[in-house]
């Protein structure tokens, strides 16, 4: 028992440290693809630009909108929309190649960056949003 | 003897990082020696139309110095980067008049007078500070060239059109004197320190 007691904490340890590296990796895997997609539009910050482009830093669409995003990933966004009492009327491009994995990934980081603090998604709930996306094609 | 150490290398990082070093920046582009006078590219007489439908010559800029780019409205790559940043150039020299701006589409089928417009409102810029132009298309990509730019029709790339997203920075005598990757905010704090020096070499120290 006496030995026992260690090498369980020690294990408890461990799996507490993978856990949080599994966390901390998928957000930089969000942040690389962010960087790469995103961020020449959103900026580097999320700020946006003006009332060209709609800030995702404090934005209240992602929580507005949670459910719709996976999809609108994938197949952009046209028209009006309003983010923090604001119009904005453009389009943005659509990725039609991103995997669930990938806007899962993008979405968890876009909800703990730049102080955000809304839920993140779970693989599952983002692969049925961008399975019933993909029937309305 | 350790604090001495300490010292030479404190110096020596803080020389290697000091600002750029004052007086006349180069001209920048091939020149020519034309019986025994140096002849620096020049840019050329050229007539555009704005945002406000005025025709944005030369002469518009008689008396300044200007900062030039190229972009498109729907641009899905780098051109609101390089906008944030022409914005951060605009915010400081707002209320100088010797420095003007000058952005070029090169999507001039789409990019209307009505449409920079539109794009101008949503930047919550003023016509008579920030010139957003179109034109003869072949006007418009040949001078690219003369300010060192790439701009092309290539339907390989999102947005259809390959184009650099540099801001160039043109002196009182038509003469490029810098210019910096637009999408690098670290290289436009550069560049806005650049056009600090040729307002100082141009118009003296205030
Ligand atoms: C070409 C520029 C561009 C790119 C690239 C881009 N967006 Fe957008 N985004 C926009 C515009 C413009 C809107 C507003 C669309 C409208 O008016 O209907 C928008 C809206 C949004 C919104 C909803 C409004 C808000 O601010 O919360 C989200 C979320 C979003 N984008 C996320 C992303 C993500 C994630 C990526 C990368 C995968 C991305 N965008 C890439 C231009 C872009």
């Amino acid at each position: 028992m006496r030995t026992l007691l260690p090498v369980l904490l020690l294990s408890v340890f461990c799996a507490l440290v993978a856990w949080q590296c599994e966390v901390q990796q998928s957000f930089a895997e969000g942040e690389r693809l962010y960087k790469a997609n995103c961020a020449n539009c959103h900026m580097d910050d999320g700020v946006g630009l003006g009332g060209l482009i709609p800030p995702l830093a404090g934005s209240d669409y992602l929580t507005t909108h949670r459910d719709a995003l996976p999809c609108m990933l994938r197949k952009g966004l046209e028209g009006p929309i309003v983010v923090n009492g604001k119009t904005y009327n453009e389009k943005m491009p659509g990725i039609p190649t991103l995997t669930p994995i990938q806007a899962t990934n993008l979405l968890n980081y876009l909800n703990q960056a730049w102080g955000n603090q809304n839920g993140l998604y779970r693989l599952d709930e983002v692969t049925n949003a961008m399975e019933k996306c993909a029937s309305f094609n | 003897m350790k604090n001495i150490l300490f010292l030479a290398l404190a110096l020596s990082v803080w020389a290697a990082c000091a600002p750029s070093p004052s007086g006349p920046l180069p001209i920048l582009g091939e020149r020519d020696v034309v019986n025994g006078d140096t002849i620096y590219p020049t840019i050329p007489d050229f007539a555009f139309v704005d945002q406000d439908s005025q025709v944005v010559t030369n002469a518009t800029f008689a008396g300044k110095i200007y900062v030039v780019d190229f972009f498109f409205v729907h641009c899905p790559t780098i051109c609101p980067k390089v906008k944030a940043n022409g914005l951060r150039v605009y915010q400081k020299y707002k209320n100088d008049a010797r420095v003007g701006m000058l952005s070029h589409s090169i999507d001039t089928k789409n990019d209307t007078v009505a449409a920079l417009k539109r794009h101008a409102q949503k930047l919550g810029i003023e016509a008579t500070k920030w010139h957003l132009v179109t034109g003869d298309n072949d006007a418009i990509y040949g001078i690219a060239d003369n300010y060192f730019s790439v701009a092309t029709v290539n339907p390989d790339v999102p947005g259809g059109f390959d184009h650099s997203g540099r801001l160039i920075l043109v002196d009182q005598n038509r003469h490029v004197r810098s210019f910096c990757d637009g999408t690098d905010a670290k290289e436009v704090d550069r560049f806005m320190l650049d056009i600090d020096r040729l307002l100082a070499e141009q118009y003296g120290k205030h």
